[in-house]
């Protein structure tokens, strides 16, 4: 069976206006996704996770360009897409939920009109229709007294129950495919506990396939399937999670995966990370982790590292592990 | 053991006020009563979610917040009875590091001038002892001593919570206020600013009240774990226990929905239904019944008092 989303050699850049500084967000990722599953991509901010999400919807800015590559969703390639028929596909087979809720509700218009909008649009629903659609759908998000919700307003929620309906939003023509951005950071302990056992839930009824945008390795262990871990723009590591938790590959998924604190070993010593994040703008040469890996070699500094993919698909970008 | 800084059934209200003479329409009750120590050289970690008092609590003990009741002890003293200079004293002993290194460092003064501002407003040094100063701090964070004359701008996140905390350090304070210090940070940098936070504990002795959302880096960091729950202190005890033989229910469902470090790491599944109330309105009895798995008649009613159970002491019913 064909996977759902398959990037193959995936490249965003984005080109100052001159075109004489080009920052590679996205440089060559390529990783495969199958229905009904569940695939977190990690890295740190500027790691350029969240320009891999917005390149698989074709929503970038402008300064951004595709550089190449191939992005198979169903067996067809997304790039080749009018923009007309990619609205046709946003929204009703790949959806995508932003960080913060209230920037991604319209203060103006009222819950069941946002949640009932995409079916309005996508299905030609017909009002009632459509809000009573809503209505289920906000009970299925788990909000109490859906009835008398859907009248509402966005300030009048929590923010949980936001994030909620923003869920509620994303399932609403049942897509495929529902891209989460860092969907949990702005929420409480217990409300993300709460929030990320409903989108499992959901997974399980509409068999979505999730990506899980994330800083947090506790989402990706809770979560997810398959692991992408991105580093100044380049997937560095990709396979099954436990393989991923259990023996990483790449020196730098091992040192973050030393460096956060556990509740078994309180108190010790954590295995920091050196130096700092680079700037894509200015990355060194060769592999950009060479400046912080403990393992670096001379190849390292001088000459990118390609893929090589070992055992159960797990790939891995370095000279190193990959040998 | 030294005792450093002690609260007493510590209180802040604030009264909500409304219309044209300020009609009193009740008060927000952010901290409710709480009392804890904290000892020199210690760590007491303070946990709880949006709106528990975990922000004005911090306030309190850096004196940006008067007590409504309730007192604090510094050494013995009461706070609010020390003189001018002795309040001066104490606010020099008590510092502060805050969430945003973006927000919390002046863009247009010059690294140097930032760390060293408190200790010129202190003390009169001049010359070369403020620059042998100066230099010490860098140091002691990590930091090359040309970083004195560079700008906020010209570091990344994790440097510029070096430069946060090197002001911090400036006037030898015994207790420094961590309010979220790596919240803000990149998850390759927070393990450094964590272990950074270690060693100067280590060599200044150096009292932390460290707040902070990320669980496993408060039990890691932590000697003493205060839970709050919508202004109260619910368990509070040594922080292994806290952490991973909680008896509260809240503590339970709390340490319960941190996220696992490993796939395999299968954590108690207690998902609280609802969401914190609000603190203008607080629940009777337990401020936690209405939420509560375990709940019992008289939790509705009456308020459980904190009880001494080994190492930590819980207020529920259930121990009772």
């Amino acid at each position: 069976m064909a996977p759902l989303l398959e990037l193959r050699n995936l490249s965003t850049h984005y080109v100052s206006q001159s075109g004489a500084r080009v920052v590679k967000a996205v440089d060559s990722v390529t990783l495969a996704l199958e229905a009904g599953e569940t695939l977190g991509v990690v890295g740190e901010s500027g790691s350029g996770k969240t320009t891999l999400a917005l390149s698989i919807l074709r929503l970038l800015p402008p300064a951004a360009q595709n550089a190449g590559g191939e992005m198979l969703f169903d067996g067809e390639d997304l790039l080749t897409k009018s923009p007309e028929e990619m609205r046709q596909i946003r929204g009703k087979k790949i959806a995508m939920i932003l960080q913060d809720p209230m920037a991604s509700l319209n203060p103006l218009f009222t819950i069941g009109d946002q949640v009932a909008e995409p079916l309005r649009v996508h299905e030609s629903m017909p009002r009632k229709r459509a809000w009573e659609r809503a209505t289920a759908l906000l009970k299925s998000v788990r909000i109490t007294a859906p009835e008398t919700r859907v009248k509402e307003y966005p300030h009048q929620m929590s923010g949980g129950m936001r994030q909620r309906i923003v869920g509620a939003m994303g399932i609403a023509c049942e897509p495929r495919l529902l891209i989460a951005d860092e969907p949990t950071t702005s929420l409480d302990l217990t409300i993300q506990a709460q929030y990320l056992n409903l989108l499992r839930d959901l997974q399980r009824e509409h068999g979505l396939a999730l990506i899980f945008i994330t800083h947090n390795l506790g989402i990706v262990a809770k979560m997810c399937d398959r692991v992408a871990v991105m580093y100044a723009g380049r997937l560095v590591e990709f396979g099954a999670v436990r393989k991923i938790f259990d023996a990483p590959r790449h020196p730098y998924t091992r040192a973050l995966l030393q460096s956060i604190p556990r509740f078994a070993d309180a108190r010790t010593r954590l295995t920091a990370i050196g130096g700092q994040p680079p700037d894509l703008s200015a990355l060194p040469l060769g592999c950009a982790f060479h400046p912080r890996c403990p393992d670096a070699i001379d190849r390292c500094r001088g000459e990118a590292p390609p893929e090589t993919v070992g055992a159960s698909a797990h790939s891995v970008r370095c000279w190193v592990a990959g040998s | 053991m030294s005792l450093l800084l002690e609260a007493v059934e510590l209180t802040k209200h604030f009264p909500l006020k409304s219309g044209l003479f300020g009609k009193s329409k009740g008060a927000v009750r952010a901290v409710d009563g709480i009392s804890f120590t904290v000892e020199k050289g210690r760590t007491l970690g303070v946990v709880g979610e949006s709106g528990c008092g975990k922000t004005t609590t911090a306030k309190l003990v850096l004196g940006l917040e008067e007590p409504t009741s309730g007192t604090l002890r510094v050494n013995g003293a009461d706070l609010s009875n020390l003189d001018s200079g002795a309040r001066r004293r104490y606010r020099r002993a008590v510092q502060a590091v805050f969430q945003d290194p973006y927000a919390s460092l002046n863009p247009r003064m010059r690294v140097g001038s930032i760390i060293m501002e408190p200790l010129i407003t202190h003390e009169p040094v001049h010359g070369a002892e403020l620059t042998k100063r100066l230099h010490r701090l860098l140091e002691l964070v990590g930091l090359p001593t040309k970083a004195a004359d560079l700008f906020p701008h010209e570091f990344s996140g994790g440097q510029r919570q070096r430069i946060a905390i090197a002001r911090a350090l400036s006037l030898s304070p015994a207790l420094v206020v961590l309010d979220e210090p790596v919240s803000a940070l990149d998850v390759s940098i927070r393990a450094q600013i964590l272990n950074l936070l270690r060693d100067l504990q280590a060599e200044l002795g150096l009292a932390y009240l460290f707040i902070a959302h990320d669980l496993a880096a408060v039990a890691h960091m932590s000697h003493t774990i205060a839970v709050m729950y919508l202004g109260r202190i619910v368990e509070i005890g040594e922080a292994n226990t806290v952490a991973n033989a909680a008896r509260h229910p809240y503590t339970r469902a709390l340490f319960a929905a941190a996220l696992p470090s490993h796939p395999d790491e299968k954590r108690e599944e207690i998902v609280l239904s609802g969401e914190v109330p609000s603190p203008l309105n607080p629940p009777t009895g337990c401020h936690f019944h209405p939420r509560c798995p375990s709940v019992m008649d008289r939790c509705r009613s009456e308020g459980a008092k904190l009880r001494q159970i080994e190492t930590v002491q819980v207020a529920c019913h259930l121990y009772e």
